[in-house]
């Protein structure tokens, strides 16, 4: 590996027409980096341009502008069998008509390989998705997960430099995704392999991920870790898609390096917050969100700032957390505190028009822009 | 008696097999009892059926005869024998010519964008909305010493000043074979088409995406799958193309006899309705064994395949 990405997207732009007639930019100027060894997933709603791109690299589509480097060479019009990358399609696309050994070894055949050597290394990558006695079945008698692990070993016998993976568990069950979501993870730290994983869950690419590229109408919206997808959303539209968040629209006031005072005409007053979004100015109309965990609520006001008094309209148990509603001078605002504390005793819960403190911790106060 | 009736799945199933079950047995299975019968017959010299059992037609149609040249009591005449092999030949034949056809269309419009399959599949129909008869002796029109091929080849002759002599084209076995493959292409056509079409796109990029070229992609993947396809055509074009008289009949002349010629010559001409009933057994017998050896290696095209 000459090059220190597996795969670099520079400027991508995939123009199609729609059967309307009209053009239309599935990927949008899309810029990314995936470094050799690394969890690579897109996220974003259906349409965003992440399977496009996914398809880009894999060869299935080419570039309208742009160009798409794999371990440093542009890929033009390099067609799929000639590129070291493989792709776990989303329907798993087995071939119904071989058994799961022939399945496997199929790839391998196309390269040439000798017989024996074909046995082996269709065996070796049985075990590492632990089918191993499977080999004369037929996709069909499979279970969809066993389909899963024989289209993720067909791709991995021919050990890519980059493995491609479309929205793969989509059709299991969620307690078989999440324990595949792991041993993928596990399968990906083991070999060393980029993996490319598209995914429209959020939960899964957080598991998963080293770092996440989230993407909404054929534009990156912000390339990060999962922490920082969450704790330092890039704008409004990560912070809303990527987990809960409250959101109040205001102008900034004053505005240094680590922090910013905005105007909140919702809460009727000033809020010391934490500038995040790249190129803020002062008097900008902006956009504070602050996650439902991470706002606290208190008895009593002391000294601190952005404190505010509010009413429990609302309090909904869910086992792991209890959701409290608020009404802030007529603003609604969501709370979500773990339950630390055995709730059965009826008097642990917040009442109804209970009159409550919150504080909103500037560091967890975040300005954005609004788009 | 209809809550009864209601519980019982089987009786169900009766019930609704009941009017094909009757028009089966009534139109088929009875009349294919009366040509057995018939078939050991003898004709009686009015052309009326002296009913007895006799396997004189069997041994006649497999060339024994007692008219011989040379005085002799018995001899072999390979007539019908040779009847009997220009039919399986020319059926077989037929069958591969229009599966090569028929394949590179069907996978044609199977590839082309969805608006436009059912144009093409329309397109295919088309000729089946004239009558097949009408259909042959276009062919007649076509193949004939002043017909069109004829007039375009002299022409183009004429003008390269190279001496035509207008081609035999009708009445020849090719002139038949052209006609069948003519008349069945649509037959093929269709199941192919369908079996095609429900190839997943994603299996061609898989075997893109595992090394696979063009060539290799379809020699393993998409000829796989279509492989019900080829097999249901093969059957609803071979097995007519066995027993249909009229092509040979209107673009043979006398010169390509198939079995089915033979038996209708045996009903309307000969009159020896024993004769024609034990030639159509044999037919029947001679497509059933064809079939079953291609069905048992090949499969009924019944394995839909699921994407």
């Amino acid at each position: 590996m000459t090059s220190e990405y597996a795969v670099e997207m520079r400027d991508v732009v995939k123009r199609f027409i729609t059967p309307e007639g009209n053009e239309l930019a599935a990927v949008d100027h899309v810029t990314m980096q995936i470094k050799n060894g690394e969890f690579f997933s897109m996220l974003g709603s259906s349409g965003c341009g992440k399977t496009t791109s996914l398809r880009m690299i894999a060869g299935f589509e080419w570039p309208t502008e742009g160009e798409v480097y794999i371990e440093g060479k542009p890929m033009g019009h390099t067609p799929p069998f000639q590129r070291k990358v493989n792709t776990v399609f989303q329907s798993y696309a087995l071939f119904q008509h071989m058994t799961v050994f022939e399945n496997i070894a199929f790839g391998l055949e196309m390269e040439g390989a000798e017989k024996d050597e074909i046995q082996k290394r269709v065996r070796h990558s049985l075990d590492m998705v632990q089918l191993t006695g499977m080999e004369r079945r037929r996709p069909k008698q499979l279970s969809g997960g066993q389909q899963q692990r024989v289209a993720v070993a067909r791709s991995l016998v021919k050990v890519p430099d980059v493995l491609l993976l479309d929205e793969p568990l989509g059709a299991l069950d969620l307690k078989l995704r999440k324990e595949m979501q792991l041993e993928l993870k596990a399968l990906q730290q083991q070999l060393g392999i980029t993996f490319i994983y598209v995914t429209h869950d959020q939960e899964e690419a957080l598991t998963m991920s080293d770092r996440i590229a989230v993407m909404s109408k054929g534009k990156v919206q912000q390339i990060g870790t999962p922490v920082e997808i969450y704790e330092r959303p890039s704008n409004r539209f990560v912070a809303d898609f990527i987990g809960e968040s409250n959101f109040f629209e205001g102008t900034i006031k004053s505005l240094s390096k680590n922090e910013a005072v905005v105007h909140i005409p919702a809460l009727n007053a000033e809020v010391t917050a934490l500038p995040v979004s790249d190129g803020l100015v002062k008097e900008e109309a902006v956009v504070v969100s602050i996650r439902p965990e991470k706002v606290r609520i208190a008895e009593k006001s002391n000294t601190n700032a952005n404190m505010f008094q509010g009413k429990v309209s609302n309090t909904v148990y869910i086992g792991t957390d209890t959701h409290v509603y608020l009404d802030v001078n007529g603003a609604k605002l969501k709370v979500y505190e773990q339950n630390r504390i055995s709730r059965l005793d009826p008097k642990s819960f917040y009442t109804v028009g209970q009159e409550v403190w919150l504080m909103l911790m500037p560091e967890n106060t975040l300005v954005l822009k609004k788009d | 008696m209809f809550q009864r009736l209601r519980e019982n799945k089987s009786a169900q199933g009766t019930l609704l097999a009941f009017p094909t079950m009757v028009w089966m047995i009534a139109l088929l299975i009875i009349p294919l009892l009366l040509t057995l019968i018939v078939s050991f017959g003898r004709r009686s010299p009015d052309g009326g059926v002296i009913y007895s059992f006799s396997l004189e037609n069997y041994t006649r149609l497999f060339g024994y005869s007692t008219d011989c040249d040379n005085g002799a009591s018995a001899c072999f005449n390979p007539l019908y024998v040779q009847i009997l092999w220009r039919s399986l030949t020319l059926a077989f034949n037929t069958t591969v010519l229009v599966i090569l056809m028929a394949y590179p269309l069907a996978y044609f419009i199977a590839r082309a964008q969805p608006k436009r399959r059912n144009t093409f599949l329309f397109l295919v129909l088309i000729p089946l909305w004239t009558n097949f008869v009408i259909r042959v002796y276009a062919w007649m029109m076509l193949l004939r010493k002043e017909g069109a091929i004829n007039l375009i080849i002299g022409q183009v002759a004429h003008w390269l000043h190279i001496p035509f002599q207008p081609l035999e084209l009708l009445y020849t076995p090719g002139a038949v074979l052209v006609g069948m493959v003519y008349e069945f292409l649509p037959f093929m056509i269709l199941p192919i088409y369908t079996s095609l079409e429900k190839i997943d796109n994603s299996l061609y990029e898989a075997a893109a995406d595992l090394g696979a070229n063009a060539v290799k992609t379809f020699l393993r993947v998409t000829l796989p799958l279509s492989m019900p396809g080829v097999v249901a055509g093969t059957i609803l074009v071979f097995i007519p193309v066995m027993g249909t008289f009229i092509v040979s009949d209107i673009l043979g002349g006398r010169q390509v006899i198939l079995v089915g010629n033979l038996i209708q010559r045996q009903f309307l001409d000969a009159r020896d309705p024993t004769f024609g009933s034990a030639a159509s057994l044999i037919l029947m017998v001679l497509t059933l064994i064809v079939t079953y050896f291609y069905t048992r290696k090949f499969g009924f095209g019944e394995e839909i395949v699921v994407a």
